[in-house]
């Protein structure tokens, strides 16, 4: 993590505790995941205690205090997808990969998570990896589409 | 960059856009929605721009990315305009020759037009396709013809001339009244009028109020919020603006899911734009009104939606809600007056202030007025966004619209409202859609997801699927709904995993009756919608799970083994290859069979066996036939040759 980095991230909401949200999104994005002293120092700047930092941040589900995998595998449960036939995907991807929805494996290469819904419901069940849409995937694809991804 | 500072101003503004733009000049519009792109739609976008270069037309052909037309299921969709020729299924290599024929010779290319699957019948105008010819697209319409990051083309079309007619030739008051009189009801899901909420709220002393829009569409299998603001933001921005004039804001925000990346852009761009142009701040068109608008992004919490909920995510802190003894629309953000509707409710306010509420009356039900979009979506031919008079029956979404079922299989059910709805059955579909109307049957409006089920979907499942799913989204604030629903969650898993116990359904109804009257937000008092509706229509499923042990639809993975027809099979190596657990045993000449004792049940071989043998057969309830013996499973292949050409020999 780059500290000069996350200082000016911070820098335009000095002082508004009202934009905690969007400072942590903003990290987020940045650094893929939430490094504890970027949140030491938003609750420097934006004087809003740890406590709350932590609240949030364990609240929503965009953020994560654990680093990311280099690939980001998101199988969309949402009910279109349910219907297709996503639990199986996501079941395949699990055996495929070794690691469940919400986890990230030990040489950082994927982290699985469950989205609901992309807004892809025609292409359903959609295995979305690092913003790269893959439709109408059936189980017998899944190892081929988890292949490109070094 | 003009600065508008009055209605004449921003009319000679319009003039001057509109006879620029020749009516002749062919414009190619591409759809750059979100489904579209996942098709490959960009790069559409971009054969079209290097073949109009290629072909010299840069100077009399415009290509725009435009938002989502809505018929999602033949993307990336290309309209011609102004014949308004609409391809489907467009790929970059069929560009060159949409260029020569249809934009040059204007010719129609006939194998990328809509046909009929059944009659073949083709139809040439994207008002022709019965997918849109049964639709009412007032909000939806708009998306095709205007690139959505661009004011200009928004203005063209007649945007901003509501905002202009409610600052200069209405009062705050004639607005409220309009909006009560078109008796505009929340799109959002609860339906509550928008003509009274902001009534309440312009009545509260306070003296700072706010607008907001609810943009955290968190439903799983909707998306229509997110096509109107990725597609066309400004719609939603003036209806903000003439929202805030009518309860006297200043200020607006909002609230959008950070998951929709393209709809912040595009949204955040649209109010950049208004201020440039005058639309937006200071003294807006020198009415003396000033208003601005901030975008707050949401980081991921389905009960922000809640308004409660959504005004706390907005402050700053955890998003969760609070008792509403007294309503946000007076004490809201901040404990300030603010009128929250979503997004589809504020795009529907311009065309209410244009055309009057007697307009907007004149369609839909007794107690639903005006049209409602609709993501039709699951086991449906035509997966898309519709929208449609209130008042049309399901069976006009699901059959006329939607093109029925895929694959002949057979209707089950529609589920409508998202996770606080219901699934509605075959013999109700003729029921029609509105607010009060969808309530009586067991399930709601909600925000306007419509997931279509057929025979294979299991509806105990499905009441499993969205109880897990708000057991895990619950903000964990009152007990009924953060142990309720988790003690539900766990019952149903239970019965979808051949567990489930005499006395389950009775439980399940005593904690739903719980969780309905005891729960702080609409999140957990409407949970167990998902729950009862299935149960009021499909008992027989939960009982033939629970006593029999048995998923009649075959999808419930514990309860269902899966088996390999030796007459079918050809030892074809596809399933063994393919079953992730090794547990086909078999080789080439060798009829497959499954190890029971590897089979996770995950269906993979069900999938990939060749429909022309389909020799994976499921079963559920009733023991597996044991596996042939060894010494019987080879194949003569020469007689099985002669015995398989017998029959075209004759």
């Amino acid at each position: 993590m780059d500290a000069e980095r996350i200082d000016q991230i911070i820098e335009p909401y000095q002082g508004a505790p009202d934009l905690l949200i969007q400072v942590l999104l903003a990290i987020q994005s940045e650094c893929n995941w939430l490094p504890e002293a970027a949140l030491r120092k938003t609750s420097e700047k934006l004087q809003v205690p740890m406590s709350r930092i932590l609240h949030i941040a364990t609240f929503y589900k965009a953020f994560s205090l654990v680093p990311k995998g280099r690939h980001k595998v998101h199988i969309c449960t949402g009910t279109a997808c349910h219907v297709r036939g996503a639990p199986r995907i996501l079941h395949t991807v699990q055996e495929l990969t070794g690691i469940g929805a919400g986890e990230t494996d030990l040489e950082l290469k994927f982290s699985v998570e469950t989205v609901n819904c992309i807004g892809c419901c025609a292409l359903g069940p959609v295995i979305d990896v690092d913003g790269k849409v893959h439709g109408n995937v059936s189980t017998g694809d899944t190892a081929d589409i988890l292949e490109q991804y070094k | 960059m003009p600065q508008l500072r009055s209605p004449d101003q921003l009319d000679a503004f319009r003039q001057e856009l509109s006879s620029s733009g020749d009516a002749d000049t062919p414009c190619i519009s591409v759809c750059a929605g979100t489904g579209c792109l996942a098709y490959g739609a960009d790069q559409v976008i971009r054969a079209f721009e290097a073949e109009i270069g290629k072909q010299g037309l840069a100077a009399t052909v415009n290509t725009k990315g435009t938002g989502c037309p809505g018929y999602c299921e033949k993307g990336p969709v290309v309209v011609i305009y102004p014949e308004e020729i609409c391809y489907l299924g467009v790929k970059p290599e069929d560009v060159p020759e949409i260029v020569t024929r249809t934009i040059v010779e204007k010719k129609v290319v006939a194998r990328l037009v809509y046909s009929d699957p059944d009659s073949g019948e083709q139809a040439i105008r994207e008002s022709d396709i019965p997918f849109y010819k049964h639709q009412e697209r007032f909000l939806l319409s708009s998306n095709t013809r205007i690139d959505s990051k661009s004011i200009d083309d928004y203005l063209a079309i007649g945007g901003y001339t509501a905002l202009s007619k409610a600052l200069f030739r209405m009062t705050a008051v004639e607005v409220v009244e309009e909006v009560k009189k078109s008796n505009l009801r929340g799109r959002g899901g609860g339906g509550f009028p928008a003509g009274r909420k902001w009534e309440g709220s312009r009545d509260a002393p306070e003296e700072v109020k706010y607008v907001l829009v609810n943009a955290d569409e968190g439903d799983p299998g909707a998306f229509m919020d997110r096509a109107l603001l990725e597609g066309n933001p400004h719609s939603i921005l003036e209806g903000l603006i003439i929202g805030g004039y009518a309860i006297g804001a200043h200020e607006g925000y909002v609230y959008v899911r950070q998951e929709y990346p393209l709809a912040v852009e595009n949204i955040a761009l649209a109010i950049r734009h208004a201020e440039e142009y005058g639309l937006l701040g200071e003294n807006i068109l020198g009415s003396g009104f000033d208003f601005k608008v901030m975008v707050h992004q949401g980081a991921g919490a389905f009960v922000c939606g809640e308004s409660t909920a959504l005004m706390t995510a907005l402050e700053g802190r955890a998003g969760e809600p609070r008792p509403k003894y007294v309503r946000s629309n007076v004490k809201g953000l901040w404990n300030r007056p603010s009128v929250l509707n979503n997004v589809e409710t504020w795009a529907n306010v311009p065309l209410i202030i244009n055309k009057g509420a007697d307009w907007f009356t004149g369609y839909g039900t007794e107690g639903s007025k005006g049209t409602k979009i609709f993501s039709l979506v699951g086991k449906i031919a035509n997966t898309g966004l519709v929208e449609v008079p209130m008042g049309i029956t399901l069976r006009d979404i699901v059959y006329k619209i939607g093109g029925g079922i895929p694959g002949g299989k057979k209707f089950k059910a529609v589920q409508t409202g998202g996770p606080s709805g219901g699934c509605i059955p075959e013999r109700l579909l003729d029921l029609e859609v509105g607010f009060d109307e969808l309530t009586e049957a067991g399930s709601m409006m909600g925000s306007g997801g419509m997931i279509v089920m057929d025979e294979d979907t299991c509806m105990v499942d499905v009441a499993r699927y969205f109880l897990h799913f708000l057991s895990d989204e619950s903000c964990g604030k009152c007990v009924p709904c953060r142990e309720g629903l988790r003690q539900m969650d766990r019952i149903l898993k239970n019965i979808t995993e051949g567990k489930g116990q005499d006395g389950d359904i009775e439980t399940l109804e005593d904690l739903s009756e719980l969780a309905m009257d005891a729960s702080l937000c609409a999140l957990g008092k409407s949970a167990p919608n998902p729950l009862l509706s299935t149960l009021r229509y499909f008992r027989d499923e939960y009982e033939a799970h629970i006593k029999e042990k048995r998923c009649p639809s075959l999808l419930c993975k514990d309860l269902v083994k899966y088996y390999i027809d030796p007459e079918k099979c050809s030892a074809c190596l596809i399933c063994l290859r393919k079953c992730p657990e090794g547990g086909v045993v078999g080789a080439k000449n060798m009829i497959h069979v499954i190890d029971h004792e590897k089979c996770t049940s995950c269906g993979v071989c069900f999938d990939v066996c060749p429909d022309r043998f389909d020799a994976v057969v499921k079963y559920s309830g009733e023991p597996v036939p044991p596996p042939i013996p060894e010494e019987q499973r080879m194949i003569d292949r020469k007689k099985k040759k002669d015995h398989e050409q017998s029959p075209s020999a004759n």
